[in-house]
């Protein structure tokens, strides 16, 4: 098995799509699905949502943010360079069908989840209000995306560069007051998706959040990403990654998230030593 | 009749000191001195009772007749007709509840070392390529393609079966290593990786086909591939998913299921950490809850990881442990501390989300149970607790979700494993056989390559008569 990567775009300062040849997994993909990854040999096994597939190509694109010494390196390959595994689709696709109106709120790089899964509820017969927030101007990708399968699209970034200035929780609150919202998709940074959950709770409107806890083989194999919804200890692998946010042990879930930050920071140091050794 | 020797060979192990800190492997193997003299234990019994309790039914008297008169590869040829994997069954098989114990000479309490000459031999093999003789030289190919889903001792055995009975068998294995538990689940100073990365190339060199990174039940699913043109499956998931305590705490920083512990260890070499990418945090006092072979591997994983204290957490008493006897010296010799009839009542935690003790229950034995066991039973208020950093839950798995909840017409037991005829492996659903951890719950490699065998067979059997 061969992944070729057969296209590469820095989409903003750190964030990199990549197009993968997998037709076996394009063939199956659904909204909301992800993706195991193994770069080299000695790599580790990290999970990437598909951000969006091609059948008839055969391929799969993932976005991802470098974050840590793994993704530094896959930001290293190019066009031509190959994946040594790519597993998928796993996880369970996100519940897609006609609620009326939906509201997908995405953070950061988390854009490119949020794509497919709106494109989805769009095509379902919902009415899409879509929110993006970035840090910044510069962080800001996919818009013309988004607005495309958004019935409304309101952006926000943290400083007041670009578009509305604050979080995405403000005009997730005045949306809810001033409509009726069937539904909230919310997926980036955990705290971004725990701000929104406890904005939507007073609300009653459920809301669906996609985890990211720290996985291994991505399979139900050895709970690694074990997360706890509504009291009850659940896989991300399988029984997710979507999960009820207003069910999820937050402080659980980044606590578990920071159990290896000593040996990320060690690996990280390591590769900036041998990718600048003059330093 | 030949005078009856009751000495049986000792295995050499590599130094106590040394082991603690390394991750080669711990037995060493017989010399030829050694094999000899314990072959020539061997009585040759005209009605043999060890192979009977073999469960792929190995020609034992013959392979030692052979190795005693110094012919090897006739002695390898015996072996490989009935297992495909001997390097592994030599090292991983509870012999002394299997052929050892049907010996003749298990009633004098000497058995013939029958583990560790079918060690021996393959041992031999390896080291000498070019005088082995091909087995799969004369396979009639047919053309029928199998599919086998898991690549573990299960799906090896029934692809080794089936390609040498001349179908075109491909493997589905879900990781990225081929080998299942062999792979990700023993650590390599009880069970090499290149013993079992040997042993795969043996299987592909029979014609058998492994694709890598294939989950099925997301990918495709059986009903797909038998649409794709497969006449028959075999399902070789493993049991998959870990059970833990149900207990609080338990999803504190610092705790891990066995299963992930041992996976960041064996196939993703976290122990070589930061050389490879895995990170494994393993600290100075370690309690691994659980008193099988698993539980064992972990606990000598934590050792030689540089753990100061490693204890063993059982419910029950040394009489009752599951683990193979030479498995719990080994641990014990290495400075693992068994902490016997304690059951966990919950983990301990600081603000930071991080274990920083265990509270264990003093238990006592009652009556026996359904499985023969003495049941322990907790005696009221004998809390005590321990202050550990790390915690590794070995209590077993359950039955992955992925396959039956993704195939149609395949019964389940209520525990949710696949419902199997054990005199065929076949399932409920047409065209679908089910053998290993998937169709009995956890247990041993040897029983799942028996299992793989019998499918194989039933295989067979009925596209022959289906034509």
């Amino acid at each position: 098995m061969s992944y070729r990567i057969i296209a590469k775009k820095d989409l903003a300062q750190g964030i990199h799509l990549l197009r993968v040849e997998a037709p076996a997994i394009a063939s199956k993909a659904q909204a909301g699905q992800f993706t195991m990854v193994r770069g080299d040999e000695k790599g580790e096994r990290i999970p990437i949502t598909i951000a969006d597939w091609d059948k008839q190509e055969g391929s799969i694109t993932i976005v991802f943010m470098e974050v840590g010494a793994t993704t530094k390196k896959l930001a290293c390959l190019n066009v031509g360079d190959t994946l040594l595994n790519f597993v998928g689709p796993l996880g369970r696709p996100t519940e897609i069908k006609s609620f009326g109106t939906v509201a997908c709120v995405a953070g950061g790089f988390a854009i490119a989840t949020i794509v497919p899964i709106a494109r989805a509820m769009k095509q379902a017969g919902n009415r899409v209000i879509s929110i993006m927030g970035f840090r910044t101007k510069d962080l800001v990708f996919w818009e013309d995306r988004l607005k495309e399968v958004s019935d409304n699209l309101i952006i926000t970034t943290d400083d007041g560069s670009y578009k509305r200035k604050g979080l995405v929780t403000e005009p997730l609150e005045e949306l809810l007051e001033q409509d009726t919202i069937n539904r909230v998709i919310a997926i980036g940074p955990t705290i971004m998706m725990k701000a929104c959950s406890t904005t939507t709770m007073s609300f009653g409107v459920k809301t669906m959040v996609s985890l990211n806890p720290i996985m291994v083989d991505g399979t139900g194999m050895c709970g690694s990403c074990r997360v706890s919804i509504g009291g009850k200890t659940m896989f991300a692998c399988v029984d997710g990654p979507d999960f009820d946010g207003h069910a999820v042990d937050w402080d659980l879930l980044m606590n578990r998230q920071r159990i290896y930050l000593d040996e990320e920071r060690e690996s990280q140091r390591l590769l900036e030593k041998r990718l600048r050794p003059e330093f | 009749m030949a005078k009856i020797n009751l000495n049986r060979q000792p295995m050499p192990k590599q130094p106590l000191e040394s082991r603690k800190n390394n991750f080669d492997e711990v037995a060493l193997g017989y010399t030829p001195e050694q094999a000899l003299e314990e072959a020539s234990r061997c009585l040759q019994c005209p009605k043999p009772p060890c192979v009977a309790g073999c469960p792929v039914g190995i020609d034992i008297p013959d392979f030692i007749k052979a190795l005693r008169e110094h012919d090897m590869p006739e002695a390898t040829h015996i072996l490989k007709r009935k297992n495909s994997l001997p390097g592994i069954c030599g090292r991983v098989c509870p012999q002394e509840s299997q052929c050892e114990k049907s010996c003749v000479l298990a009633k004098k309490g000497a058995p013939v070392a029958i583990g560790r000459l079918e060690r021996y031999v393959a041992d031999w093999e390896r080291s000498h390529p070019e005088l082995v003789r091909k087995q799969g030289a004369h396979i009639d190919h047919h053309g029928k393609k199998i599919a086998i889903v898991g690549s573990g001792p299960a799906g090896l055995s029934c692809s080794a079966q089936l390609a040498q009975m001349g179908y075109e068998v491909t493997i589905f294995e879900a990781l990225h290593s081929a080998g299942g538990v062999l792979t990700y689940g023993i650590p390599s100073f009880r069970l090499p990786k290149d013993i079992v990365q040997g042993e795969i190339d043996y299987v592909k060199s029979l014609g058998v086909e492994i694709q890598l990174d294939q989950v099925i039940g997301k990918i495709s699913t059986v009903d797909d591939i038998l649409k794709n043109g497969y006449a028959a499956v075999f399902l070789a998931p493993g049991a998959g998913a870990p059970m833990f305590l149900n207990i609080p705490g338990e999803n504190l920083n610092g705790i891990y299921s066995a299963n992930e512990f041992l996976t960041r260890i064996n196939l993703m070499k976290a122990y070589l950490f930061p050389e490879y990418d895995t990170p494994i945090k393993t600290g100075n006092r370690v309690a691994v809850i659980g008193g099988g072979n698993v539980a064992m591997d972990a606990a000598r994983c934590a050792v030689r990881l540089g753990a100061e204290k490693v204890y063993i957490i059982y419910r029950r008493s040394r009489t009752e442990m599951p683990a193979r006897q030479e498995e719990r010296e080994n641990a014990e010799e290495e400075g693992v501390i068994f902490t016997l009839l304690t059951n966990p009542k919950r983990f301990i935690g600081d603000d930071r989300g991080k274990l920083t003790a265990i509270e264990l229950y003093k238990m006592k034995l009652g009556e026996h149970d359904d499985t023969g066991r003495r049941r322990p039973i907790t005696i009221p208020e004998s809390e005590f607790t321990i202050d550990i950093d790390t915690a590794i839950v070995a209590l077993g798995t359950k039955p992955n979700p992925l396959i039956p909840s993704s195939t149609t017409d395949l019964d389940l037991t209520r525990w949710g494993s696949v419902k199997t005829d054990a005199a065929t492996g076949r399932t409920s659903k047409d065209s679908v056989w089910c053998g290993g951890d998937m169709a009995t719950g956890a247990a041993t490699v040897i029983s799942a390559m028996g299992a793989g065998k019998i499918a194989a067979t039933s295989i067979d059997s009925y596209l022959k008569n289906t034509g």
